[in-house]
């Protein structure tokens, strides 16, 4: 163990892996979701490669059902941190019929953005997608490794990862063949939180508690505003004060009804807090494994 | 704040050994049961899978078992990384699988660990498993070994057989454990000793073993000269940097700044420190653990895969033949003469290997002689030649810059693991 705290160790080994990524591939990009741990990472690429610019773009997969303060957030940081932005928009895979829009309740455009992404990496060339996954976040993550290698199909195979050992990571790939990277596998929730409050670094106002339109759903707070999910008659709107603790697109994030409007005060509720994150994401709720089964279809 | 908001915690990684017949899955779940770590959606969810397997009892196997061919199978296939946290310290566990591919799982495991726990069952005390794990941790270079007698409860919590197990321990591992080891008497599945200290073993003076883990100092092989093996070279070509030039890494051993002076291998040039940073922070010096970007007073040919050493005290060796300790992970086998990837630091490029001088049985610890390649999960001696010298310390002495790893170049996997030793006399 080093003599470092424990943030200073996540940074510089993360620092250290959006290194290697930018030295051992051609064309990387990274994952921009507009979440916190996007948000972390792409802090960190700016820390690693400054007094450069970050030698990649930012990539977001755009399903169209967006709070609109993620948009307005991610053109500013872009535009701070002068980095290049590309969007893929999932309305264009449905327009063109590559993927077929869910109907119903519980419809979610979350499933059809694998395809979007696959097509967007292709379009672009690129050869290895950074994402803010954590491992803490969802058992399947916590066995994938930090460069993870997907099939020119873009799945991942999780029996027959490569071994990773040390700090020696293997970009090593036939054409066609692309990489997940992982820069803060080893973060924790409560990490993200302690860094972004050590750092000063500005967040989406969602994450702080503010008066929205919502309605109850299976125990779990969703948005009414903006107006994106169907609900059932007997699902009735009250304005509450909420905050997101993850940021999916609107049909995929649960709210969390908070007091919290501080980074000391998230911090303090997530410490007591007895519930993940990821428990108020109905994309996990689908069944046991949902998570592998999406990455195995190239799912981040 | 109130809770847990310590912005300048540790970090301690270890690894479990051990299997799930040791209690390994009910330690770990109660080590983060106990210190707040499991949350109440993901209990309910091991509870309601339980009961849907038929399982009488909740099955913290299921925490950590998340793939969908482990939970059918009730097999754990590979490395899991659990995280957890108290008020003094932060944890990252490498929880491996006992049983399958435990060599090749063991080693990924322990390559970034600072501690292994070894588990043992009261019951049954060191058996085969148990030699496998000791010698694979002190392999690998792991300073502090803890061993954890599981199942006390089902002994009667008798001295006497705890302290036969440690005398047996002892033993089994002086030929080759270098390690500083310490011996808790645990029930993983009743708490004693895990959190709270056992009332049914007040004979036990040492601490529980999670405050053990809380305060357990563990030297690193960070100590020494200045190294830093160069990732990247960072060139902003703008008209606010039109001359930067930064040397982008991960200081692998000592400290630096600015004023000191460096040499460069392998080419053996010298200059002297002008800045630290990282971000838009300049820094008056920089540790071992730290990524910075550093810049040099000389305008000198420094690329990826080049080391940056202090000037002063002893250099890394630079040789094209080295002696490695090989650990073997894919079916197909290492085959003596054939030209693999080797990737060493951030240093890449092509190896063969001149001589496989012997196998080593894990369990047994006896040599093979007379081996033309290595299969699945062996252990061996080689002799490795490379294209260009590599720039090492021994891996005793510093893990970054003592390991390496073999890449097939017909299907890009990683097929081996290698750490540099000192030739045999």
């Amino acid at each position: 163990m080093g003599q470092l705290t424990h943030l200073k160790e996540l940074e510089a080994e993360s620092v250290y892996i959006l290194r290697e990524v930018a030295a051992q591939f051609g064309k990387p990009c990274i994952l921009f979701s507009g979440g916190k741990d996007s948000i972390v990472l792409t802090y960190l690429a700016y820390k690693a490669f400054y007094p450069a610019r970050i030698p990649f773009p930012l990539v977001h997969i755009d399903t169209g059902h967006n709070f609109p303060e993620t948009l307005v957030y991610r053109d500013n940081l872009a535009e701070r941190l002068g980095a290049s932005l590309i969007v893929g928009y999932v309305q264009d895979s449905i327009d063109q019929g590559k993927v077929t829009e869910e109907h119903g309740y519980n419809a979610s455009r979350n499933k059809l953005q694998t395809v979007t992404l696959l097509d967007t990496l292709a379009e672009h060339k690129f050869d290895c997608a950074c994402g803010g996954a954590r491992r803490d976040e969802e058992k399947a993550r916590a066995k994938e490794r930090i460069f993870s290698h997907r099939d020119e199909f873009g799945q991942w195979n999780p029996k027959n990862q490569r071994p990773e050992l040390w700090d020696l990571y293997n970009a090593k790939k036939d054409p066609g063949e692309h990489f997940r990277a992982f820069p803060i596998s080893n973060w924790t929730e409560m990490d993200v939180w302690q860094y972004i409050y050590q750092e000063g670094i500005e967040l989406p106002s969602l994450y702080y508690t503010h008066k929205r339109k919502c309605f109850l759903r299976d125990g779990q707070w969703l948005a009414a505003e903006p107006d994106i999910i169907k609900r059932r008659e007997s699902e009735t709107v009250q304005e509450l004060e909420v905050r997101c603790r993850t940021i999916g697109d609107v049909t995929c994030t649960g709210l969390t009804l908070s007091k919290a409007h501080s980074l000391e005060d998230i911090i303090d509720e997530i410490a007591s807090s007895r519930v993940t994150e990821r428990g108020g994401r109905a994309d996990d709720k689908r069944s046991e494994t949902a998570m592998e089964d999406r990455k195995k279809e190239g799912y981040f | 704040m109130r809770n847990n908001g310590y912005l300048d915690m540790r970090l301690l990684r270890f690894t479990t050994a051990g299997s799930v017949d040791d209690g390994k899955s009910t330690l770990i779940g109660r080590l983060l049961y106990d210190s707040k770590s499991i949350f109440e959606d993901q209990m309910e969810a091991v509870e309601e899978a339980s009961r849907s397997r038929g399982n009488e009892e909740v099955n913290l196997a299921l925490l950590t078992d998340g793939l969908r061919a482990e939970r059918e199978q009730g097999i754990t296939i590979d490395v899991a990384y659990r995280y957890f946290a108290t008020p003094r310290r932060k944890f990252i566990i490498a929880d491996t699988p006992g049983h399958i591919q435990y060599t090749r799982n063991m080693v990924t495991g322990a390559s970034t660990a600072d501690l292994a726990i070894i588990l043992i069952d009261a019951r049954h005390g060191v058996v085969e498993q148990t030699v496998r794990h000791s010698w694979l941790a002190s392999l690998l270079e792991i300073k502090r070994i803890t061993v954890c007698v599981n199942k006390m409860d089902l002994v009667d919590f008798s001295e006497e057989v705890f302290e036969k197990i440690k005398d047996d321990f002892l033993a089994m591992s002086a030929p080759f454990l270098q390690a500083e080891v310490n011996f808790i008497p645990i029930s993983a599945k009743l708490g004693d000793n895990v959190v709270e200290r056992s009332a049914n073993m007040p004979w036990h003076k040492g601490v529980p073993l999670l405050e053990f883990l809380e305060t357990v100092e563990i030297p690193d092989s960070w100590d020494g000269p200045f190294r830093m093996s160069v990732q990247y070279v960072v060139r902003p070509i703008s008209s606010k940097w039109p001359d930067f030039r930064g040397y982008a890494g991960r200081i692998c051993q000592g400290s630096v700044k600015p004023g000191d002076e460096v040499v460069v291998l392998p080419s053996g040039l010298r200059s002297k420190v002008t800045g630290i940073r990282l971000g838009e922070e300049t820094l008056d010096k920089a540790l071992a653990g730290e990524s910075v970007t550093i810049t040099l007073a000389d305008d000198i040919d420094i690329s990826r895969g080049d080391i940056l050493a202090a000037a002063e005290g002893n250099m890394p060796q630079a040789e094209q033949v080295v002696n490695l300790n090989v650990c073997w992970f894919r079916s197909s086998p290492l085959v003596k003469g054939k030209r693999y990837v080797i990737r060493h630091a951030t240093q890449e490029t092509v190896g063969i290997v001149k001589s496989i001088e012997y196998k080593i049985n894990v369990s047994t610890r006896e040599r093979e002689y007379d081996c033309e390649s290595l299969g699945m999960n062996d252990i061996a001696r080689v002799v490795l030649k490379t294209a260009d010298p590599l720039i090492f310390e021994y891996y005793k002495d510093n893990r970054t810059m003592g390991s390496l790893i073999f890449i097939d170049p017909g299907t890009n996997d990683t097929t081996g693991a290698g750490m540099i030793v000192p030739e045999e006399i």
